[in-house]
């Protein structure tokens, strides 16, 4: 490299990393009311860990946090299945903020946040949209959602889809155990399972 | 379902650095910002059309590029490449180099940005080619002219 093409590097190699930095936090702000904002994700703190929530335009899509929730694969998997435009933007998230709080200090026993289902359909969603409606601190059974959401028989295939809710806490899956008593899974750890129970006083 | 192109917010992490400092060449730093959030704005609207094998880097630069000409043309006034702005901090001992990229913006317009995406983007003439509209060939060609010129009048 000549004196020259040196001068010229080394006259270019600005330390821009805050500007770049500070530019790039406000970005979600500045793409605000353009309509291109398809999931819009921030991460929380909770007593469970950290907790990822993702939205779409249409609300909530995704929670993720526990042992297997790594956020890379969870953002990979929502550009893929959603679309790629996912960006973070935490001041979109306040009222989601607020009521994952208020539940965490038991003052709150319902959640008012719409919900986007895209991300489970077919049966899964039918044992969803059912594990919904069972109310705070009370317990339902793998075999009693299934045959609300018309498979009576469906025990097994409603426990698979409550294994992969994609919005957990706020579609309450950790209140269906095994017909028998037991605890049955939890995609987040049994610990969290067992944690969520005695926070509703159901356990 | 196979494994696409990253999330938006993953290449925002990785070149928002590159893209700025690119930036920076290309206005200065006063206008910089503003470019930048055009840039990945229109970067946003495009993304999902992207296939996975794209060139990010060379794609995001070519945005900027036509930004910063935009941004400039409605200035209505010519490039103020980098050392312009004399006010930024650059590393205490880049006087000389500085002053190298006052002259730049003295350049013909395509060797202008032929040097700036060369020594600010550090693309390969290819990539250059191909924001200017030109052949891999030709680019080699306005780099070569643009650093002829600058020798001239450079003195260290």
């Amino acid at each position: 490299m000549t004196q020259l093409e040196q001068a010229l590097r080394q006259g270019a190699n600005h330390d821009v990393s805050e500007q770049a930095k500070a530019a790039a936090a406000s970005f979600a702000d500045h793409v605000a009311g353009h309509g291109l904002l398809d999931v819009a994700y921030t991460v929380l703190d909770a007593p469970v860990g950290p907790v990822l929530v993702a939205a779409t335009r249409r609300g909530l899509v995704r929670i993720a946090f526990g042992p297997h929730a790594y956020k890379d694969e969870v953002l990979q998997d929502l550009s893929d299945r959603i679309s790629p435009r996912v960006v973070e933007a935490g001041t979109y998230f306040e009222g989601v903020r607020r009521e994952l709080d208020e539940y965490f200090e038991g003052r709150r026993t319902r959640f008012d946040l719409p919900l986007d289902w895209s991300l489970i359909g077919g049966f899964g969603r039918r044992v969803l949209k059912r594990t919904a409606e069972i109310p705070y601190g009370r317990v339902s059974t793998y075999r009693d959602v299934a045959a609300a959401a018309g498979s009576p028989r469906g025990a097994r295939a409603a426990g698979n889809a409550l294994g992969s809710n994609p919005i957990p806490i706020v579609v309450p899956c950790h209140r269906v155990l095994h017909s028998g008593g037991g605890l049955g899974g939890y995609g987040g750890g049994l610990d969290v399972k067992r944690f969520l129970l005695h926070l509703e006083g159901a356990l | 379902m196979s494994v696409g192109i990253p999330p938006f917010q993953s290449f925002l992490d990785e070149h928002q650095e590159n893209v700025y400092r690119f930036l920076v060449s290309l206005v200065g730093f006063q206008e910089a910002e503003d470019c930048f959030q055009e840039t990945m704005l229109a970067a946003l609207r495009a993304y999902p059309r992207l296939r996975p094998d794209s060139n990010l880097r060379g794609w995001v630069l070519t945005i900027a590029h036509r930004k910063a000409l935009d941004h400039q043309r409605t200035r209505g006034r010519r490039a103020v490449p980098v050392a312009e702005v004399a006010d930024s901090k650059v590393e205490s001992d880049a006087g000389g180099a500085g002053e190298v990229w006052t002259q730049v913006r003295d350049l013909p317009s395509k060797q202008r940005t032929a040097i700036v995406l060369r020594f600010a983007g550090d693309l390969p003439h290819d990539d250059i080619g191909h924001i200017l509209g030109c052949s891999e060939d030709a680019a080699r060609r306005n780099v070569h002219e643009g650093l002829k010129k600058l020798r001239e009048v450079w003195t260290q």
